[in-house]
């Protein structure tokens, strides 16, 4: 397998200008005449697929949900960057781009970094184009706020539903093309493998979850945009559907798998409170610009908060962090939570749980600029934890989040297998080892809008694309393989439910492979997770028929591929011996306790390749070069 | 607590549905009402019998999935609550609950408590956009919006799509949805430029879908789980008269 990023030469700034005038042009009239699918409807898949429509490919959207406005997209609260600098706040392409790199603790290709932050005003432009009621000044200008790892204000919102209204945005854009007949839109249908003819990716196959149907669709390229797969750890915060069935079959058609094990988790959710808890639910990190963090100083102080004073509390983020405090990235404000509860300072019932509290934002500002700002946020919190957190401090707890690893893309989002692209949160590209707070809607939409209509063009232009029928023994083969995979899963009517399987995956998997890692957990993961297949495979029970709404069984499906992903998430810890981000080892850390990186021997995507069942994936390295920003210690001290 | 249920199950859409009726136990008031249904599908599932499908996803009251009748009424007895977000502390032990699935004519329903609400899909399709292509936008600022139009088009446009505006409407209609989509677009300076043939359009594939004709009994307000305000379906009507009076 080659793993060649084709990233264009010459200074940064000219890359991908000069690189949209070297691709080929696909002649209009003949745009028509290709098929592309584009398989999910999220931001990425939605803005890609409205986009691609109105350059005249004929194009099969598909998505599981019952219409494409709710992606998990929807979900997305605190907002979108952009380097617009109506702040006059010293902001800039280049800010955005030296920002992302280093939140990323340089794990991420320099050059599509850089072409995301250039795309990023043009995002604005066109959401607010499109309707996107965003958040205004009294003058009519379009606010900011500022949001984790950033000095500057440059994060676009509307209240705290910024996804919604993103997605609803590229939604109406992807309604408007299927009215006039450029979409097929092919909701409740969830792709379950790819297709590949001579090399390129040439369709999929797909089971319609209202007939249980399982058939085919051919097209001359493919377009993944499935969103993350958190959901290996059974309890986070993406929505319950989510899943990693469509790029992990694509992975064992041949399409590496990129930095599996860079999940990151979210410092501001609402804690656990039972083992029947089904997800968990983020606070936005924008609570972060006004809460401030603390925990009592003393151990099991089980007072109520309004009972500890001021000079018993621990703002352990602004202690430890004075320049950025509360506003410290993602994975430093969340290690820091655990460690003062591993110290047996945390709050709540069960211990697991810090404070975020409002008090002296309320007191300087007034409850009516407060509930202005996080209003729906606070609604939310209280609806779920019976609390009113204008008078008692919010609860919080970290949670799995955002998976930055995903198929592995070249600079035209194309992965390891012709024809086949990855857009949105499924591909691994921009954000390194950790995501900075709103640059996924930002990543999602680039990609959608901005790059893949030209990269894409410039495939077909250049692409030898022979007829393919749904006859042909790829297509008939894949499908009786998965007709197949469904009788077996119905036919094993063990005693488990799938979910007591997810569970204790789940479970496995944020002890051994989540916020901290060390070689022992990993180890023992990897024995076990294979132990827990097994058991999957001879004991689930999934009810019901084969042909009709079968929720069980979709969701047997899902959970069967992320008992292979979770070990290849384990294997990639494993294999990365240095802290980096979100991946945090144990063994490898400053005196100070924060991440050490090892550049001499890391500073590479990890791209896996499959290679059977029974064989362990082949490891490749594509190596990453800092021509711009100039790798260091991340410091936010 | 211990709660006595009533369930609505039905195959799919050709056979007739009818009330089952089981127990939860030990559920526990912090349960959101979709998991206190995780608990009894689990039971279900160890006891051999199909779980109660029903459609969720964020489980964060944003994306419009959920929706049940709970008791008679559509999300259950909280206000501005999705059934996602209601929780059991609001319940009793020992209470009774009866879980119907949404009931219109334009949202058949497909199995259990999933209905079929694309009916809403085609409604956008037929206007409920800004036809702006990609790359043709201009320069964010250089169109100005004044807060108060833009806040108000924000309250409009929380809208989720969820469908309990129809279920709990004695007519069945659908303007509490429509209206959210049109006043969103209507009070932006970007909507001007459709807004005629967007109202017109609208209503015409709301009537063709078969949802009923609004008369203000202003269930919908009650019931939505972002209390968008019937204001909006004046302000449809509005539109609506002034485009066919232009048009
Ligand atoms: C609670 C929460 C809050 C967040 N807040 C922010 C924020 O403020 N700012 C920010 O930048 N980011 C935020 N994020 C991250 C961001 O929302 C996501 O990364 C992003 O929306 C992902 O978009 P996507 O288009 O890649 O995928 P998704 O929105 O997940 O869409 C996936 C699509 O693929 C479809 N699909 C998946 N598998 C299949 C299959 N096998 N067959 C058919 N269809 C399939 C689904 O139906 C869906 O349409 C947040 C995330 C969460 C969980
Ligand atoms: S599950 Fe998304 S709104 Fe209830």
């Amino acid at each position: 397998m080659e793993l060649n990023p084709k990233v264009p030469s010459g200074p940064i700034e000219q890359r991908w200008d000069r690189h949209r005038f070297e691709m080929k042009l696909v002649n209009p009239s003949n745009k028509r005449k290709h098929t592309i699918i584009i398989v999910g409807s999220g931001l990425a898949g939605a803005s890609a697929a409205a986009s691609l429509a109105e350059l005249g490919y004929h194009v099969l959207c598909f998505c599981f949900h019952d219409s494409p406005r709710r992606a998990h997209s929807i979900a997305a609260q605190g907002g979108i960057n952009a380097a617009k600098n109506y702040r006059n706040d010293g902001d800039s392409i280049y800010r955005l781009f030296d920002d992302t790199v280093k939140g990323g603790d340089f794990r991420a290709r320099e050059a599509n970094v850089y072409r995301l932050a250039q795309l990023s005003g043009n995002i604005i432009d066109q959401c607010a184009a499109q309707g996107v009621p965003f958040a205004r000044e009294y003058g009519g200008q379009l606010d900011n706020r500022s949001f984790g790892g950033a000095q500057v204000s440059r994060t676009f919102y509307a209240r705290g539903q910024t996804g919604q209204q993103l997605l609803l945005g590229a939604y109406q854009a992807l309604e408007c093309q299927i009215h006039a007949g450029h979409v097929e839109m092919y909701p409740r249908t969830e792709m379950l493998d790819l297709v590949v003819v001579d090399r390129q990716a040439r369709g999929i196959v797909a089971r319609n979850l209202l007939t249980g149907r399982i058939e085919s669709y051919a097209a001359d390229a493919v377009v993944l945009a499935t969103g993350g797969y958190s959901n290996v750890f059974y309890l986070s915060t993406n929505a319950k559907n989510s899943n990693a069935t469509a790029i992990w079959r694509a992975y064992k058609r041949g399409a590496a798998f990129a930095n599996p094990c860079f999940s990151q988790i979210h410092p501001t959710c609402i804690p656990v409170t039972g083992h029947y808890q089904s997800k968990l639910t983020l606070m936005s990190e924008s609570l972060r610009n006004d809460g401030r963090i603390w925990v009592p100083v003393q151990n099991r102080d089980r007072r109520p908060p309004n009972q500890i004073p001021e000079i018993e509390r621990d703002y352990y983020l602004e202690r430890r962090y004075p320049s950025f405090g509360n506003l410290v990235p993602r994975d430093i404000a969340s290690r820091a939570a655990k460690e003062v509860c591993d110290e047996g300072r945390g709050i709540g019932k069960h211990g697991l749980g810090v404070y975020l509290d409002f008090a002296e934002a309320i007191t300087r500002s007034g409850v009516a600029v407060i509930r202005e700002k996080y209003g729906n946020l606070f609604e939310m919190y209280e609806r779920i934890s019976g609390e009113n957190p204008y008078e008692v401090p919010m609860r919080i707890y970290p949670a799995m989040h955002y998976t930055m690893g995903g198929l592995w893309v070249d600079y035209n989002l194309m992965s390891t297998i012709t024809g086949l692209f990855v857009i949105g949160e499924a591909n691994f590209s921009d954000h390194g080892a950790n995501r900075l707070g709103a640059s996924a809607l930002m990543q999602g939409l680039a990609d959608g809008y901005f790059i893949l209509p030209y990269t894409l063009s410039g495939y077909i232009a250049a692409a030898k694309l022979d007829q393919v029928s749904l006859d042909c023994p790829a297509f008939q083969d894949c499908k009786s393989q998965l007709t197949d995979r469904v009788k077996r899963l119905l036919s094993i009517k063990g005693e488990r439910t799938v979910d007591s399987i997810h569970q204790e995956l789940g479970k496995l998997m944020w002890n051994n492979c989540g916020m901290v890692r060390n070689e022992c957990g990993l180890q023992q993961a990897l024995e076990q997770i294979p132990r827990i297949r097994e058991e999957f495979w001879c004991n689930v029970n999934v009810l019901g028929g084969e042909d009709e709404i079968n929720q069980a069984l979709e969701k047997a499906g899902r959970v069967a591929d992320f008992l292979e992903l979770a070990e290849l998430m384990c294997l990639d810890a494993l294999e990365r011996a240095e802290s980096c981000g979100c991946h945090f080892r144990e063994e490898f850390q400053a005196p100070d306790g924060e991440a050490q990186r090892d550049d001499e021997h890391f500073c590479n995507v990890s791209a896996w390749e499959y290679t059977g069942d029974q064989r362990k994936p082949v490891l490749h390295k594509e190596p990453l070069k800092f021509e711009y920003v100039t790798p260091t210690r991340r410091s936010y001290k | 607590m211990h709660l006595t249920l009533h369930v609505w199950r039905q195959k799919d859409t050709r056979v007739k549905g009818k009330m089952v009726r089981y127990h939860a136990d030990d559920i526990n008031p912090d349960m959101s009402f979709l998991e206190m249904l995780d608990v009894v599908n689990w039971q279900l599932i160890e006891n051999g019998e199909e779980p109660i499908a029903f459609d969720h996803d964020c489980r964060e009251g944003i994306c419009g999935s959920c929706g049940m009748m709970i008791n008679g009424v559509a999300h259950g007895p909280r206000r501005a609550t999705a059934t996602c977000q209601l929780h059991m502390r609001y319940f009793k032990d020992g209470d009774t609950i009866y879980i119907e699935p949404w009931r219109s004519s334009a949202f058949p329903v497909l199995k259990d408590l999933i209905v079929d609400r694309s009916a809403f899909d085609r409604i956008i399709q037929a206007g409920g956009y800004i036809s702006v292509s990609t790359g043709s936008a201009p320069e964010a600022n250089s169109v100005l919006v004044s807060k108060q139009d833009s806040d108000r088009a924000m309250d409009a446009a929380t809208c989720i799509g969820c469908g309990a505006c129809v279920a709990a409407c004695p007519n069945g209609a659908a303007s509490l949805f429509t209206s959210a989509k049109i006043s969103h677009l209507a009070l932006l300076p970007q909507g001007q430029p459709e807004r005629q043939r967007r109202v017109i359009k609208m209503i015409e594939a709301m009537d063709h879908e078969g949802f009923g004709n609004c008369t203000m009994h202003r269930e919908c307000e009650a019931v939505c789980p972002k209390a968008i305000s019937t204001d909006f379906i004046a302000r449809m009507n509005r539109e609506y008269l002034c485009s066919l009076l232009k048009g």
